[in-house]
């Protein structure tokens, strides 16, 4: 029986895709989780995987199309089917996921060269992991920001102003994703995960200063980090535990084992810290988790973000089941990743699912700094850089390897204690890295 | 209560305030002798003799005209205009006459016309005589505008209308003379002015009036059996056009659609819509659509102007599309 593969909704309020390019032709076999072409939504370029095998039978429209979402796209069934025009059974592609707390899984990456370049540059340098810039925004869990007025009925609108509910995060489910008085309630009742009870933040009006002054638009990556980061600061209360590592013998290993693996596959520090704190996390599932109102979400996997610069912001790419990763899968994954995020091409299920996060800043000579928390995860560890420095062993002064991270965590989730704590089982793994390679 | 036609409850009103007031006439073409294109009439030129049932020539202008001289001097005329689309020929008197001239000569004149006209398509009579031109009437403030949908409705209306000081143009559609209805007992007046819910439902709200209540009914009931209760308002009056039970049907249930059987465009449902827009916008959660008739002079062939004019099933899509 043919397939119609509709145009998938990607994110939260995405309402159509561009249909930038088919990679499969009409008459091409496709097995089930091929890319069929790429679309781009209003934040990135997203590669659709066929939710069937079969012969790609017909494409219904043309690249470069504007496509509703649900909207069929194009027919895949046995080559000697018959196609009508109205095939019976419409699946959309699985890189949809529908939760409550997950809504755009893609940022618009834009084009980003010139951080690749430099991660490119740095790869072959013992102490430096990719660029990982302090805040993280993914759409994992923002409703992205959207394009001009939120698409609302005039009763939805008071409804939400009544309740205090931020339409920009409730799914309209009325013609055209408009979102009506049921999606209010419904995001009232908690069926929807819209920011209740939370005042709009003022922004105070920029005083001009000079002739010169520059009016710069927010593409829509920054906006979305930009609300992403008022949420964060101003309904998750942090707190910060810095902790300093020794890791002489992690930059000994890491030295040893990159010796035998080929350029482009070169562990950095940093898949190594991924791969020690998804280790710890097993142990301190209370920091794998996110709040929720009444109660505190554990989640059973641990999925961590690694948040990755691009051309006008960042986004974090996300590795899964990172705990049960070897490090050369995990670091390949993660690489993979980077590389797509920066190209501008990522796919829905690289930016979505974290469960905790880390921002690695080593490479710009850092030596500590803290991470704004990307809700709704409970915690995110910011990195700074691995630096040769004079340290006291046996009351003698000695050149030593060290590195800062600093935790920062959801209070309303954890205490100082079990941060600290956290922290000092990092040094576990990090200070015997031999742990993570069995 | 009595189950009668539309045809004789407007019959009955037109006796009754004969008989009850003297200064109460007749006048058209064909009203007398022949009782009537619509039989309206019938028996009333026997009963009342050709000085209160006339004859008149075939002269719009002139029947309005003359209703509107014997009006201002304190007779209360019924002009009768075989079908609405002849009033074009007398719009002069009717929208420039009759509804100003209280207000130009500082009140020192009354106005207590009323003229009774038939209108709607549906009966294959070309363009320009089945033509549905309410909403251009209803434009001139001065002139009040009626058009019943039950035969109860029609009754009580006319009977108010022949006692109103204004002039009120009170149409009848040509398709609903044969509608029958329960009639209250004994003499009663209904209000101009008062819209009515005549039928009570919590999902929808349907406005409509004359026709297009028949038809709304009757998709009400197809809406019914999938579970959708509509409410639906009948105006009865489009000028004064009374919303207060729209607004508060609408507020109840959110969604409206706009049923009329004229032309869409600057319509009954526009005006309606916008009132909704204006007067109830934080209730607001769809656009009203509007369900009127194709923008095309009305075919002749049966099928196309069947196909041009509201039916049953465009006001149940439009109420499954309001309701999305």
């Amino acid at each position: 029986m043919a397939e119609m593969i509709s145009m998938p909704k990607l994110g939260f309020d995405m309402q159509e895709g561009v249909l930038v390019r088919w990679v499969k032709n009409e008459g091409e076999n496709v097995n089930k989780g091929d890319v069929l072409a790429e679309i781009e939504t209003d934040k990135a370029t997203v590669e659709v995987e066929s939710s069937a095998s079969g012969v790609v039978r017909k494409l219904l429209v043309e690249a470069g199309s504007v496509v509703p979402v649900g909207d069929p796209i194009a027919v895949v069934g046995s080559a000697d089917e018959k196609i009508d025009d109205a095939p019976t059974k419409v699946v959309e592609p699985p890189a949809e996921k529908k939760t409550d707390d997950t809504s755009g899984p893609e940022l618009k990456t834009e084009e980003g060269q010139a951080r690749k370049e430099q991660s490119e540059a740095k790869a072959a340098e013992p102490p430096a992991p990719p660029a990982q810039p302090a805040v993280i925004a993914t759409a994992q869990t923002a409703a992205p920001a959207q394009e001009g007025p939120i698409k609302a009925s005039p009763l939805a609108k008071k409804v939400a102003r009544d309740n205090n509910v931020d339409l920009s995060r409730v799914q309209g489910t009325g013609p055209g994703g408009r979102v009506v008085r049921k999606d209010v309630e419904a995001a009232l009742s908690g069926a929807q995960s819209a920011s209740v009870g939370r005042q709009p933040v003022s922004t105070p009006m920029p005083v001009p200063v000079s002739a010169e002054d520059q009016a710069i638009p927010l593409t829509k990556l920054r906006q979305a980090i930009a609300r992403r980061m008022v949420e964060s600061t101003t309904s998750v209360p942090h707190f910060y535990v810095t902790h300093e590592y020794k890791i002489d013998a992690l930059m000994t290993m890491r030295k040893q084992i990159n010796e035998y693996l080929p350029e482009n596959e070169k562990l950095s520090v940093n898949d190594f810290i991924i791969k020690a704190a998804a280790l710890t996390l097993r142990e301190f599932p209370n920091l794998n988790s996110s709040f929720a109102g009444d109660k505190v979400i554990r989640h059973g996997s641990v999925n961590v973000g690694v948040a990755v610069a691009v051309e006008g912001g960042l986004l974090t790419v996300v590795n899964r089941n990172t705990d049960q990763q070897p490090l050369r899968a995990l670091s390949a994954d993660v690489k993979r990743m980077v590389a797509g995020a920066r190209e501008g091409k990522v796919k829905p299920g690289d930016i979505e699912g974290s469960t905790f996060s880390i921002s690695n800043l080593g490479m710009f000579d850092v030596e500590n700094f803290a991470a704004i928390i990307n809700p709704p995860e409970a915690g995110i560890i910011a990195v700074g850089s691995a630096r040769q420095v004079p340290v006291v062993e046996n009351g003698e002064v000695k050149i030593g390897w060290r590195m800062k991270a600093t935790i920062s965590v959801d209070h309303r989730v954890s205490d100082g204690a079990e941060a600290a704590q956290f922290m000092q089982k990092l040094a576990e793994f990090l200070e015997n890295p031999v742990r993570m390679l069995v | 209560m009595a189950k009668i036609t539309m045809r004789e409850a407007i019959s009955q009103a037109l006796m009754e305030e004969m008989d009850r007031d003297p200064a109460v006439f007749i006048l058209g073409e064909e009203v007398g002798v022949w009782g009537g294109t619509y039989a309206v009439t019938k028996g009333f030129y026997d009963k009342y003799g050709p000085d209160r049932v006339m004859d008149t020539p075939i002269a719009e202008n002139a029947i309005i005209g003359a209703a509107i001289g014997a009006a201002m001097v304190g007779q209360r005329p019924v002009a009768e205009l075989m079908t609405i689309n002849f009033a074009f020929s007398a719009m002069d008197y009717i929208v420039n006459q009759a509804p100003k001239l209280h207000y130009m000569f500082g009140g020192q004149f009354k106005v207590p016309l009323v003229i009774r006209a038939v209108g709607g398509g549906g009966r294959q009579l070309g363009a320009t005589h089945s033509q549905t031109p309410d909403a251009i009437f209803a434009h001139f403030p001065g002139l009040k505008v009626v058009s019943p949908g039950t035969p109860e409705d029609a009754k009580g209306l006319l009977k108010t209308a022949i006692r109103s000081d204004d002039p009120v143009l009170f149409i009848e559609h040509a398709t609903m003379y044969q509608v029958r209805g329960e009639v209250p007992d004994g003499e009663y007046l209904i209000p101009i002015g008062k819209s009515k819910v005549q039928r009570e439902g919590k999902d929808v709200t349907i406005v409509t009036y004359a026709k297009g209540l028949e038809l709304s009914l009757k998709a009400a009931e197809e809406l019914a059996k999938g579970g959708i209760e509509a409410e639906i308002v009948d105006l009865r009056t489009l000028r004064p056009l009374d919303m207060e039970p729209v607004l508060e049907s609408f507020k109840k249930t959110n969604r409206a659609i706009v049923v009329e059987e004229g032309w869409k465009s600057y319509g009954v449902g526009s005006e309606v819509a916008s009132r909704i827009y204006e007067q109830a916008f934080d209730y607001v959660d769809a656009p009203v659509l509007r369900v009127a008739q194709k923008e095309v002079p009305l075919p002749y062939n049966r099928t196309l102007e069947q196909s041009a004019l509201p039916q049953v099933p465009d006001i149940v899509a439009a109420v499954k599309e309001v309701l999305k």
